[in-house]
């Protein structure tokens, strides 16, 4: 198959990493103190799929042979 | 297949009923964003995939193309469905730890097992299909028959995961999406699966199953962590369990895995070591693993034999881990409920028992804030789906093979082949919405087919193993012993019961109450013993009274004395099969140790 799994997967956790990042430092403190113990989960978690999407982005590119 | 009875419960749960305090999950606009960007990637891997699938080949098998790593994580992904995340939470909530045995004596010993001795055959024999093994194996009724009831079971499966999913969502998103109807939700999941199976095949459904892998992995595990932290830790967790398993008469039984299994009165499992260890452990698990298309299918789509061999292995890697995914939270809510207050908000059954089936629901609506709630709802979608598109593949595949090309069209090209199995998908997915409309409207209908399944399925292992195994064995002992087995699940399933006060009918006790047992899991894994039993005699025996029909020459590459041994030496400590599954063994015993 000539579609690499690793380029679409990467490509939507880097997405998806961005959008939770971006909610993470702009909504409401009150948010998380209501639900996830104070703690910023959004921001945290956003930054390990988004890491996580970077690395396989990082290895679904074209080695040249 | 495996545990099915988890899904009803769960969707029973998730119906309208008598109970109290339904969950509402309330979602805002980077919520929708995420399930929209996740639905929108799924459909369009389907289609980009479309220009590269040319034969029948490229369509059901992934024209044998695939690396072991991407068809290890779709033999897991599409054992992920909604059993798995929501029917195992609500596992750990009910028995504790004891639950990991469904994970490290029911499933990591038959992963190794199939990997390492019956994937040669499997993909050796060039066999597109189970079935068309058994045909190869024996004859031509056996290979019918398996394909009949097995194309019959993956179609009421997925349309069991459609319901549990219609009802899960409509419970618990009705109140923010007035919209969001059962019929609603029915013709959603069954698009969004159709279109990505129609246009991109197995090769679409295993690459999706890779995604919905990961996004459960990575939606899932910051609630095992903001629960374990409110809890106090694993020892503020383990503390509480104390106090609940002292509460419920059975002090201890949630923290340990084997301590209390000594008598099945000791237990909340209500089994006893040696059901567990033979009714789980080796008949159904072996039965599962070993012979169910539905992750067979996924291996056979390696691109060698080597990766074919390593795919269930390695899929068991991630699958030994994860019982501190999806029965955890299950624990940790346990754990909520003795430390009181408000710690969490629980439905009740209509008979006034706090709802189990609704603890991941509940653990997302209280830890998961918007952004991350789109996330959790976009990995529980995942898991439903992955469960339908499992189950559609398989039977898209066994039907166009197995019955279509064999029975009714032999004389069909490779191109009518395509299009049958597109045209497959669209009915059996059609199917799939009618079975689940059948669960809504008559629950007890689903129990009866359910019970059949059961029947059928426990003596799978015995015929498979001595076909394998012992060369003499024949067409006419295979098919004969699995009709002995499936009888002798019948019979054993009319003379006993679940537990004592149960009304005889459909839970047993029909033909007259010869035993009673101490929980219907109990039964279910003695009937699963006997009727294993009753089709190995029932098969030796045949086999010995009539002619072979096979000679050495055919059963070569089928059978296990007459196939020459695969040779690993060449490949790295890394990629041999057997050294893999010695490593994969080796960390399940000391994980049974560890949690004894």
């Amino acid at each position: 198959m000539n579609l690499d799994v690793r380029l679409p997967m990467g490509l939507l956790f880097a997405i998806i990493g961005i959008i939770l990042l971006v909610h993470g430092f702009t909504a409401d403190q009150a948010i998380y103190d209501n639900h996830s113990l104070g703690i910023n989960i959004n921001a945290r978690w956003g930054g390990v799929i988004l890491a996580f999407g970077a690395f396989m982005l990082f290895l679904s590119r074209k080695k040249k042979s | 297949m495996q545990i099915p009875n988890l899904v009803l419960a769960t969707a029973a749960s998730a119906a309208p009923s008598g109970g109290s305090s339904s969950i509402l999950l309330k979602l805002a606009t980077v919520d929708y964003a995420i399930l929209a960007i996740y639905f929108a990637f799924v459909i369009g891997i389907g289609w980009v995939l479309k220009r590269y699938l040319k034969t029948s080949s490229d369509y059901f098998e992934s024209g044998r193309s695939l690396p072991a790593w991407i068809c290890a994580l779709g033999f897991i992904g599409a054992n992920l469905g909604a059993q798995e995340v929501m029917g195992m939470a609500a596992s750990g909530a009910k028995y504790g730890i004891s639950t990991s045995h469904f994970y490290w004596i029911g499933a990591i010993p038959a992963m190794v097992f199939v990997g390492i001795f019956m994937m040669p055959f499997y993909y050796g024999s060039k066999a597109r299909s189970v079935p068309e093994y058994l045909k190869l194996r024996f004859d031509e009724k056996t290979r019918t028959f398996n394909a009949l009831t097995f194309a019959v079971m993956t179609v009421f499966s997925s349309g069991i995961s459609m319901h549990a999913l219609a009802l899960l969502l409509n419970a618990t998103l009705s109140s923010s999406i007035p919209w969001l109807n059962y019929h609603v939700c029915i013709a959603f999941s069954g698009i969004i699966v159709l279109v990505y199976i129609y246009t991109g095949g197995l090769t679409s459904a295993i690459y999706n199953e890779v995604i919905q892998f990961f996004l459960i992995v990575l939606g899932f595990a910051p609630l095992v962590y903001l629960g374990l932290k409110d809890v106090g830790g694993w020892d503020g967790m383990m503390t509480k369990l104390g106090l609940y398993s002292n509460a419920q008469g059975m002090p201890g039984a949630w923290s340990h895995s084997w301590a209390h299994m000594g008598s099945a009165t000791s237990n909340p499992m209500g089994v006893e070591w040696f059901g567990l260890a033979m009714g789980l452990g080796f008949v159904l698990s072996f039965g599962y693993w070993c012979t169910d298309f539905l992750v067979i299918q996924r291996a056979m789509a390696a691109k060698d034999m080597n990766s074919a061999r390593r795919t269930p292995i390695i899929a068991a890697i991630p699958k030994m881990l994860f019982p501190a995914l999806v029965i955890l939270p299950g624990m940790i809510a346990i754990a909520l409920v003795q430390q009181g207050g408000d710690s969490i908000n629980l439905p009740t059954t209509p008979g006034g028992e706090t709802d189990f089936n609704m603890v991941v629901p509940a653990l997302l609506a209280k830890y998961f804030p918007t952004g991350m709630l789109g996330l959790g709802l976009t990995a529980l979608m995942a898991s439903f789906m992955s469960g339908m598109a499992g189950n559609v593949t398989a039977f898209n595949t066994v039907w166009t093979y197995d019955l279509y090309h064999n029975h009714i069209n032999p004389k069909a090209t490779d191109s009518d082949l395509v299009r049958m199995g597109r045209l497959t998908t669209v009915v059996g997915l059609l199917i799939s919405a009618g079975a689940a409309y059948t669960a809504r409207e008559f629950n007890n209908i689903m129990d009866m087919l359910q019970l059949v399944f059961g029947f059928v399925n426990a003596p799978l292992f015995a015929a498979f193993l001595l076909g394998m195994f012992w060369r003499r064995s024949t067409g006419h002992g295979a098919f004969y012993g699995l009709l002995t087995g499936t009888v002798s699940a019948m019979i054993f399933h009319g003379l006993t019961l679940p537990a004592a006060g149960t009304a005889t009918g459909i839970k047993g006790g029909w033909i007259g109450v010869q035993h009673t047992f101490t929980s219907s899991m109990a039964q279910n894994f003695w009937m699963a013993i006997f009727a294993f039993v009753g089709c190995f005699i029932a098969t030796v025996i045949i086999s010995l009274a009539t002619k072979a029909n096979k000679t050495d020459d055919e059963l070569r590459g089928l059978v296990y004395s007459l196939t020459p041994k695969t040779k690993d030496e060449s490949a790295a400590w890394y990629a041999r099969p057997a050294t893999l599954g010695a490593i994969v063994l080796a960390c399940t015993v000391v994980l049974n140790v560890i949690f004894w």
